[in-house]
C-alpha cells in the first residue's frame, strides 16, 4: 500500500482506477480518461493533487534564500501572486519545477511528489547562511478545479471571502481565508483554481463538487490536458540533466537582475544547441516518450507524447537540435512517420492554438 | 467483473479466438484487456494475406496512455482485418467480443486451439493476476 490522500475513499467510491504513482495510491481515471479530459475542456472537472508537496519558507532571510535558490526571481511576484520557477543544481540542471506563492509573512512552495525527498534535502542544504525556516505541511490537501465552468460551479458552493476569491481572482493571483489558499492557477490550459486546504475540508468540498456535477478526473486526463497545454512534466520534459533553456523554460529564468542564483553560471556558459518543440502527427498512430525524432539537423527525442483528445491526433513535446523547423520524422516501431514541428501550446481554452 | 465468454478460447496474452464453421477464426482482445487498457485511440492490424505463427506479433492496440502488442493466438493466414477500427478504435472498448474483433485467421492447425485457455482457465489466470 502506498501513501493515501485524505480523498482515497472518495476515489474508490467514485470508481477510481487506483494505481501506484510515486508511492501514492492515486486514481488514473474513473472509467474514461477521454470523458474526463473533455469534461475539463468543455465544463468542469476536479483533480485530487494532494500528493504534491507543500513547503513553507519563512523567516527574515526567506526572500534572499529564495532569490539564491530559484532561477526565477520571487521579487517578480507581488503579494498575493504566484510565480512558476525551476530549482537548479550547480550545473543548471532542473532539480524540480515549482510554484511559489508570495504571502504577507512567508512564501509557500508547491513541489512535485516524486521529487519530494531530494527537494526537501536540497532545500535544507541550501539554508546555510540564511535566517530561514523550511517547513513541510503534509497535513494540507490540494484540489484543482479546472474547466470553463469550474469557477462558477465552485463559487456557487462557497460563501464570503472564499466565494469572492474564486469569482474575482486574476490569473496567477491567490487569496487566503482561514487555512484555505485559493489560487487561480492550474495545469490544464483551462480556467480554474487550485485550492490548498486541510484534509477534512477537502473531503467535504469534494462531496459538494460531486453533488454539483463536477467530474472527478484522474492522473491520466491530467497528463493529456497538460500536454495539450504545452506544459512540462518533471521527469519527462526536464530533469537534472536538462537546463531550463533546453526545456522551453527560458521565460522562467530571471537573468537581468544580477542575482547569483544556483546554476546561473552554468546557464550563462551553456552553448547548447537543443530546443523543446511541439510535434503533431497527422497520420494514424501515437507519439510516445523516447521515440527518435529524425530531422535535417540531426536526431532528437520525444520527451512526452500522447493522443490529443481535443485535436483528435497525436501530439508530443520533443527535444531537437536548435533551429529545426517545418517537418521531421518520428520512428515508431521501425517505421518513420512525418510530423509537423509547431510551437506549443497545442490547445488553450478548448481551441487549437499551436503555431507553425 | 470482466466478461469472459464460455464459447471462446483465450491466449495468456489476453487475445480471444472464436472458430467458425469454415475453418477460420475471429481474434480480438478480452473484455479484461480492453478495460485494463482504457480508451483505445489507435489499432494497428496485420496485413491480409500475412502468414503468422502462434505467438507472433500481429499488431498493436494503443490507448491514450500506452501501447500493447497483440499476438497471434494460433498459426495461419490472415484472411480479413476489421477495417472499421481504423476510424473507430473505440469499438474494441464498446464490444470486444463483437464489433471490436481485430482480425480473422485461417487456422492452420486446430490442435493449437485446444492448447489455448478455456474460459475457466482464463478466469483463473485473471484471478491470480489480481
Amino acid at each position: 500500500m502506498g501513501h493515501r490522500t485524505p480523498l482515497y475513499d472518495q476515489h474508490v467510491a467514485a470508481g477510481g482506477r487506483m494505481v501506484d504513482f510515486a508511492d501514492w495510491d492515486m486514481p488514473v481515471h474513473y472509467g474514461s480518461l477521454l470523458d474526463e479530459h473533455h469534461a475539463v475542456r468543455q465544463d468542469a472537472g476536479v483533480f485530487d493533487v494532494s500528493h504534491m508537496t507543500v513547503v513553507d519558507v519563512s523567516g527574515p532571510g526567506a526572500r534572499d534564500y529564495l532569490r539564491h535558490l530559484l532561477a526565477n526571481d520571487v521579487d517578480k511576484a507581488p503579494l498575493g501572486k504566484a510565480l512558476y520557477s525551476a530549482m537548479l543544481n550547480e550545473e543548471g540542471g532542473v532539480i524540480d519545477d515549482l510554484i511559489v506563492y508570495r504571502r504577507p509573512d512567508d512564501y509557500r512552495l508547491v513541489v512535485n511528489c516524486g521529487t519530494r525527498e531530494k527537494d526537501l534535502a536540497w532545500l535544507a542544504k541550501q539554508t546555510g547562511g540564511f535566517d530561514v525556516a523550511v517547513t513541510e505541511q503534509p497535513q494540507l490537501a490540494m484540489l484543482a478545479v479546472q474547466g470553463p465552468q469550474a469557477r462558477s460551479r465552485l463559487a456557487a458552493l462557497l460563501d464570503g471571502a472564499r466565494r469572492e476569491a474564486v469569482s474575482s481572482l486574476k490569473v496567477f493571483a491567490f487569496a487566503e481565508d482561514g487555512d484555505w489558499l485559493i489560487a487561480r492557477t492550474g495545469y490544464t490550459g483551462e480556467d480554474g483554481v487550485e485550492i490548498i486546504l486541510p484534509g477534512a475540508d477537502a473531503v467535504a468540498l469534494w462531496a459538494q463538487l460531486m453533488q454539483a456535477g463536477v467530474r472527478p478526473c484522474g492522473l491520466g486526463a491530467r497528463d493529456t490536458l497538460r500536454l495539450e497545454a504545452g506544459m512540462n512534466l518533471y521527469g519527462n520534459d526536464m530533469d537534472e540533466t536538462v537546463t531550463p533553456l533546453q526545456a522551453g523554460m527560458a521565460w522562467t529564468v530571471a537573468f537581468n537582475d544580477g542575482r547569483e542564483f544556483i546554476g546561473r553560471a552554468a546557464l550563462e556558459a551553456q552553448q547548447d544547441p537543443e530546443q523543446l518543440v511541439g510535434l503533431i502527427l497527422e497520420e494514424k498512430g501515437v507519439l510516445r516518450a523516447h521515440q527518435r525524432v529524425v530531422t535535417h539537423a540531426g536526431d532528437g527525442e520525444i520527451t512526452s507524447g500522447t493522443f490529443s483528445p481535443t485535436l483528435g491526433v497525436s501530439i508530443a513535446l520533443a527535444r531537437v537540435p536548435a533551429g529545426v523547423a517545418g517537418t521531421a520524422e518520428v520512428e515508431i516501431r521501425n517505421k518513420r512517420l512525418p510530423v509537423r514541428i509547431v510551437r506549443p501550446p497545442f490547445v488553450r481554452h478548448g481551441k487549437a492554438v499551436y503555431q507553425q | 467483473m470482466s466478461d469472459i465468454r464460455a464459447e471462446l478460447r483465450y491466449a495468456s496474452t489476453h487475445e480471444w479466438v472464436r472458430l467458425e464453421d469454415d475453418g477460420t477464426a475471429y481474434v480480438g482482445i478480452s473484455d479484461h484487456a480492453q478495460d485494463a487498457m482504457g480508451d483505445l485511440v489507435y489499432v494497428e492490424l496485420p496485413e491480409v494475406g500475412q502468414e503468422m505463427k502462434a505467438t507472433d506479433e500481429a499488431g498493436v492496440v494503443e490507448s491514450v496512455k500506452a501501447a500493447s502488442d497483440i499476438y497471434a493466438p494460433v498459426s495461419g493466414e490472415v484472411v480479413a482485418v476489421n477495417e472499421a477500427l481504423e476510424d473507430t478504435p473505440e469499438l474494441v472498448n464498446q464490444d470486444p467480443y463483437g464489433d471490436g474483433w481485430l482480425f480473422r485467421i485461417r487456422v492452420a492447425d486446430t490442435d493449437e486451439l485446444e492448447q489455448l485457455l478455456s474460459a475457466d482457465d482464463y478466469r483463473e489466470q485473471l484471478d491470480s493476476e489480481d
